[in-house]
């Protein structure tokens, strides 16, 4: 009955040969049903290159790495979208600090920051993302509870005003104290970025941010080849890998280029001023200093980089 | 150290233990093999369901940007939960010195072990990219320690992990034997367990409390409430591992451990219940968009009602629970105590789970009411993570009992020949 001079894996001394023989037929089961319940994952995993998985934090690369990955993403975008796109690093220009101003009085409503937003930074089209949200709300208060951002109608209609919300780009932001993994940080200019090759989408910043302001990518973005936007920024406007978070950069691959945000480039009221704030002939620091601005949810300690106003 | 192990005894000795401790956790009736097959048929429908998830993006889930955390992080929240109550045979075993818990107390340790398995896998299957989960290793990807709260959720509940696995392991060890466990090793552990099964739960408190911008989270009465309600469901899990066991092993033990827990259960109850109504009085009292989220849970907000079934299912389940455990019948080894175990986790399980995340998601940070149920992958994979906890406990409490009622011990020439005669005996 002990010491069987032959012990199969599962199978010991202590049980009857018979029983030894189905549990160890039972144990060889078990493991290929495991291996057929997993297969999904092998499928998966057969796209992902070996130097994306063991990449390191943006910040820990060095410039020669950088121009690599760079390549690495224009080839795959080629690949996966079929479109020629160029993607470089735009790093944070010295002496800046960007600011958003948004005049609430002439803001009709009319989305068309919302829209030009999808197109610049490659949204998925099937969602129809963007980073931005416009609120129709009440006149008579700044009350969100009365706020609808699904509205279907023509604008402006009479007793409301609009109300566009993107990311504030805090000066303490609790998205980045969220991060487990230093994958969000906030950038010398005051910009909030995601490298996204290095999130996990644990979605605590998602959970962590006041102003609705973040994404997931709960699947591959879907955009056809000719709607690409090809001038790509790696923190920026790139195509973005199914699973992570992704936000709104106030377009730091155009305004560190010292061109204007998309969304102020399409808005037909001129509702929308942007700029450094460090510059004191800079038309935000014009608002700023003589406008009555404010700031959504001040009482939280966010800080915002992104101020509202009225003109009277 | 560095011997190959086939010149060490004493890793010889180990691997041999776990080479019988293996034999045992795959021996039984056919009632245990029927429930062994059957939890392992649903962890590979979860597992199947989480790679597809993978794969596919989680889009698959019912999550969406609105509500972005789901059914996952509820039943993390309530497993980390399970895995703190754990500490309530601890400590009355060691800071009370009684005595026959301290017998039992390893059931609580193996709880534990099991609940703190899935509340990890509970995180791991909400990543949205799993394959990048290195980043989170300490040294070799980059962990936003000591600013982010869920970098200390994972040193804590990790901690908590080892912690338990060293003492329920040597315990074993020690008894397999037939050595006296020398309290050196594992007294201080211990100790320690106790205070880390207070963290776990606080700082999981920590993660949503922490949050400014989600008012129904944002109060500092979570963590106790958190802690109250665990020492209720996890004593109550306990409660029912103890009667399977006293049922399906020859493991013999009086009523007073369970006497213990109960009251024990009693008194966290009502600490649960009171902190629950005290923070449902200062949201509706003083009203405004605080109490909006509390509204839509317990009344539904401009037509939606998704969790007002789920939420009322809570309380009158915590209710009953509540006293049918303070009916005397509670103190006796009848059916009234598993009863009121079942209500009460069930209840807590909801209260914690889908009663607390998701109402921190509706309405949304700018007012959107935005509905979340769980997909069917979603409830998969979770039934998948419970299925998989209950093989990890199943074995545990059984190879316990075979090394607790001697059936399980060495055959080596060095151990005890007490234990030598009883092997045999038969």
């Amino acid at each position: 009955m002990s010491n069987k001079p032959v012990q199969l894996p599962v199978v010991n001394t202590e049980t009857e040969g018979r029983r030894g023989f189905f549990k160890a037929c039972g144990a060889t089961l078990g493991l290929a049903a495991w291996a057929t319940s997993l297969r999904p994952l092998v499928e998966w995993a057969g796209e992902l290159s070996m130097d994306e998985l063991l990449q390191k934090h943006f910040r820990e690369l060095t410039s020669d790495q950088k121009q690599t990955v760079f390549k690495k993403l224009e080839e795959d975008t080629k690949e996966n979208y079929g479109a020629d796109v160029t993607i470089s690093d735009h790093p944070a220009l010295p002496g800046v600090q960007y600011a958003y101003a948004l005049n609430l009085s002439i803001c009709i409503g009319c989305r068309k920051c919302s829209e030009a937003c999808h197109i610049e930074n490659n949204h998925d089209r099937k969602t129809n993302n963007s980073y931005i949200r416009v609120f129709e709300m009440e006149k008579g208060g700044i009350n969100f509870d009365q706020g609808d951002a699904n509205y279907d109608h023509p604008v402006p209609q009479p007793g409301k005003f609009y109300m566009p919300v993107q990311c504030q780009q805090c000066e303490n932001p609790p998205c980045v104290k969220a991060c487990p993994i230093e994958a969000t940080w906030q950038e010398p200019d005051g910009i909030v970025v995601v490298d996204y090759n290095w999130c996990i989408g644990c979605r605590y910043c998602e959970a962590a941010c006041p102003y609705h302001a973040r994404r997931f990518n709960w699947e591959a973005p879907t955009i056809p080849a000719d709607e690409i936007n090809p001038n790509q920024g790696y923190l920026s406007n790139r195509i973005r890998p199914q699973g992570v978070m992704e936000k709104c950069t106030f377009c730091l691959h155009r305004t560190r280029e010292g061109k204007m945000p998309a969304c102020l480039e399409a808005c037909p009221t001129g509702a929308r001023v942007f700029g450094n704030i460090l510059d004191p002939n800079s038309e935000i620091r014009w608002v700023i200093e003589n406008k009555r601005t404010f700031v959504l949810k001040e009482e939280l300690g966010t800080k915002p980089h992104f101020y509202y106003f009225f003109d009277e | 150290m560095g011997n190959p192990t086939h010149h060490n005894p004493v890793a010889m000795s180990y691997l041999r233990f776990l080479w019988r401790a293996m034999g045992v956790a795959t021996d039984g009736n056919w009632v245990f093999y029927a429930w062994m097959t059957a939890l392992t048929a649903i962890a590979l429908v979860g597992a199947n369901a989480w790679a597809v998830q993978v794969r596919d993006g989680m889009i698959t889930t019912n999550m969406s940007d609105h509500v972005s955390w789901g059914l996952y992080i509820a039943n993390f929240t309530f497993c980390v939960g399970l895995a703190a109550g754990g500490v309530m045979m601890v400590i009355p075993a060691y800071l009370y010195g009684d005595e026959e818990m301290h017998h039992l107390v390893i059931i609580g340790e193996a709880v534990a072990i099991a609940a703190i398995l899935m509340s990890t896998l509970s995180v791991v299957v909400d990543l949205g990219r799993p394959d990048r989960f290195w980043h989170l290793i300490p040294g070799i990807g980059k962990f936003n320690w000591p600013v982010s709260m869920l970098t200390w959720d994972v040193i804590v509940l990790n901690g908590y992990l080892v912690i338990n696995v060293h003492i329920v392991g040597y315990l074993l060890y020690e008894r397999y034997l037939g050595k006296t466990p020398n309290p050196v090793w594992y007294v201080p552990f211990v100790f320690l367990s106790i205070i880390w099964a207070i963290s776990i739960h606080t700082v999981t408190a920590f993660l949503y409390c922490g949050l400014g911008g989600r008012p129904f989270w944002n109060t500092a009465l979570l963590a106790p409430r958190f802690l109250a309600s665990a020492f209720v469901s996890g004593p109550a899990f306990i409660l029912l591992g103890l009667r399977i066991l006293r049922m399906n092993s020859r493991w013999v033990w009086s009523p007073r451990p369970a006497q213990t827990l109960v009251q024990i259960i009693r008194i966290a109850m009502a600490a649960n219940l009171l902190m629950f109504f005290s923070e449902l009085f200062t949201l509706f009292y003083s009203g405004g968009t605080h109490a909006s989220s509390a509204h839509y849970l317990f009344f539904g907000s401009h037509g939606a009602t998704g969790l007002v079934a789920w939420t009322w299912t809570s309380m009158i389940l915590n209710l009953v629970g509540a006293v049918l455990f303070f009916l005397p019948a509670a103190l006796e080894r009848g059916m009234v105590r598993p009863i009121a175990c079942v209500c009460c986790i069930l209840g807590i399980w909801i209260e914690k789970g889908m009663g607390l995340i998701i109402p921190g998601f509706i309405p949304s940070t700018l007012h959107e009411i935005v509905e979340y149920t769980p997909s069917l992958i979603e409830w998969k994979v979770t039934i998948g993570i419970w299925a998989f906890g209950l093989i990890v406990l199943t074995i545990l409490l059984k190879l316990i009992a075979a090394v607790f009622t001697d059936q399980l011990h060495t055959t080596e020439p060095e151990s005890a020949a007490v234990v030598q005669s009883s092997l045999h005996g038969a």
